[in-house]
């Protein structure tokens, strides 16, 4: 049977069990604490807890202040307002001095469904991806949200970590141990590599089983560090298996595509091929429904990867 | 690449002696340190050919206040968890900073002369990475006082008595993201807060009633929540009172609007917009070294 679960749930309970175990871990929120979850961590450590209000910027720079002073603060919204409306304020208060904030957003990317185009976060990976010294996480279920949000106590400096809105499916079990900026390798295979974050992952997954039963062993890579990216398993892939396919809930400008694209031009050129939105924005909608119109279905990788398959030079 | 070098600590006799700076210096004494810290300043952006002369020559008598009379800290240990707290939120006052905590004792004086050149730790606009002493990186007007509000809420959870002071310019207040802060200082009662707005009257364009009209600008801080002081922002008793005044508040952040001359203390720079963002030339520099001297 399949289990679901909130990835923003699991986070706003892991920020009560670090609430207990750390007196500087403070949260702050932007009005919206009963989407992020933060509300759980809001009721048991009030003290600890800032609603900022309608005041993303103000939000950021306060978390900024509060970490130059030596608190770990934690500041959620929806992933469209940071760092879209706040960038400025990521770059000279968070990343210029380097700041040990962690933010934590939520309803990242188009699964984001009825609310529409404002409220659907597409270029968020590619704004905070340009920040020097971020981390960048995209955690593919809930048990890796958990483990990415401990790691990032553990790992001083700015982090930014991207949950979607809808349950997603479990792709480990209690047993999996997140490794900052390691990529995970799913499933083994030799023909072709798809590498994927967030809810993707578990469509990846869904891809190469339906390319298993035509032939074609692919090579699944959860890349949830998208940044620092795993540029040793990038360029391995890329040798063992010629072809590389990535899919993301974002747009092709900026994300993981363009990632793993620079590091694979850079080091170990094979042909490629992006799942991910293309120059558009997506409208209302049905998450499902979304993820299809816009390309982003287990049967578009499968595409993808028949496509890069085809390009591959002889040996 | 060549990174930025850090500056050396300053070894001079001031403040190798001083633990916690003291508040003892006399008038006379302090009206010599203002006279010093404006030539700094001169002669700074005039060597280096470009920066903020104006607004800098403004805020000098606020920094003199902080720095020699209000604050508790010590130059030899710029991170002393106790110290309180300067945050310059309008970054491009940098060098009348970096001249004031030259003077303290954080970094050589001799430094001073490196503003704005290659590997300085001196940047064009404040860069809490590479000087001693300075608690933010500005320069993208508006995010002080909301980075001030989390220094001083880290002030309250750690149950820590030191006091926060930001300078803010009157033109930065046109930015919505101050207005989010003031908002919110008022709602989590940050009492152990302080704003202080070098009110000018001038911004790069000109005056700010023509640029955009701020008025009613005490008002407004009321309206949001604030204590408001108003003080002749070049009396150094004044703002000494003022800080005293804004101590003794309870519930409530207190905002000190300090009425300054834009490029006080050289004629030709005093209410001169020219001046916010040009150096002045090698014989514009002899003439207000001349004023100054």
């Amino acid at each position: 049977m399949t289990q679901e679960f909130y990835l923003r749930q699991a986070y706003g309970e892991t920020l009560v069990a670090l609430g207990r175990e750390n007196p500087d871990i403070v949260v702050l929120d932007a009005d919206l604490s009963r989407s992020t979850r933060t509300i759980l961590f809001a009721e048991k450590f009030p003290e600890r807890f800032f609603n900022c209000g309608i005041a993303e910027q103000n939000m950021v720079s306060i978390a900024a202040g509060l970490a130059s002073s030596g608190k770990i603060p934690f500041a959620s919204t929806f992933a469209v307002f940071v760092p879209g409306r706040c960038f400025d304020q990521i770059r000279m208060s968070i990343a210029q001095p380097r700041l040990n904030v962690k933010l934590v957003v939520t309803h990242g990317g188009i699964s984001v469904g009825e609310d529409g185009t404002s409220h659907q976060s597409i270029e968020d990976l590619a704004l905070i991806g340009a920040l020097p010294g971020f981390t960048v996480i995209v955690p593919a279920d809930a048990i890796e949200t958990v483990q990415a949000v401990r790691a990032v106590v553990a790992h001083p400096g700015p982090c930014y970590i991207r949950l979607c809105r809808p349950k997603v499916e479990l792709v480990y079990d209690q047993s999996y141990r997140f490794k900052l900026g390691k990529a995970v390798t799913m499933r083994r295979g030799g023909d072709a590599t798809i590498i994927a974050i967030g809810l993707m992952v578990k469509t990846a997954l869904e891809a190469a089983e339906s390319l298993k039963g035509k032939g074609i062993d692919c090579r699944v890579l959860n890349m949830s560090t998208l940044k620092p990216i795993d540029e040793a398993a990038i360029i391995q892939a890329a040798a063992d298996t010629g072809a590389i396919v990535t899919a993301e809930e974002h747009l092709e400008h900026g994300g993981l595509g363009s990632a793993v694209a620079r590091v694979v031009a850079t080091h170990q050129p094979v042909p490629m091929g992006l799942v991910a939105i293309k120059d558009t924005y997506a409208k209302s909608g049905k998450a499902v429904e979304l993820l299809e119109r816009y390309g982003l279905t287990a049967k578009d990788i499968e595409q993808a990867v028949h496509a890069a398959i085809k390009r591959k030079r002889p040996k | 690449m060549s990174l930025s070098r850090k500056c050396k600590p300053s070894t001079s006799a001031r403040s190798v002696k001083a633990e916690v700076f003291s508040s003892s210096t006399s008038p006379a004494e302090m009206e010599a340190i203002a006279r010093r810290l404006r030539r700094h300043i001169i002669t700074m952006t005039g060597r280096a050919g470009s920066g903020h002369p104006g607004g800098s020559l403004s805020a000098v008598e606020i920094l003199l206040a902080l720095y020699f009379k209000v604050m508790r800290h010590k130059p030899q240990d710029p991170h002393w968890p106790e110290r309180d707290r300067f945050i310059l939120s309008k970054g491009h006052a940098a060098p009348a900073l970096y001249a004031t905590l030259a003077e303290c004792g954080y970094l050589p004086l001799d430094e001073l002369a490196t503003l704005r050149q290659m590997d300085s730790c001196l940047q064009g606009h404040t860069d809490c990475t590479l000087t001693p002493g300075v608690e933010m990186s500005a320069g993208a007007l508006g995010q002080g006082l909301s980075f001030a509000i989390g220094v001083a809420l880290a002030g309250r959870l750690n149950a820590k008595d030191y006091r926060v002071h930001v300078l803010l310019g009157d033109g930065e207040c046109d930015e919505g993201q101050v207005w989010e802060a003031a908002m919110s200082a008022a709602h989590f009662k940050v009492d152990n807060l302080v704003a202080i707005v070098d009110n000018n009257g001038q911004q790069i364009d000109g005056w700010n009633r023509e640029v955009m009209n701020l008025d009613p600008f005490p008002a407004k801080w009321q309206a949001f929540g604030w204590q408001v002081i108003e003080v002749e922002g070049h009396s150094i008793p004044q703002l000494s009172q003022a800080f005293d005044k804004a101590k003794k508040i309870k519930g409530q952040p207190a905002v000190i609007i300090a009425h300054t001359v834009k490029g006080k203390g050289v004629s030709f720079m005093e209410n001169n917009p020219h001046f916010h963002g040009t150096a002045p030339t090698a014989e514009e520099v002899k003439l207000a070294l001349k004023e100054l001297a």
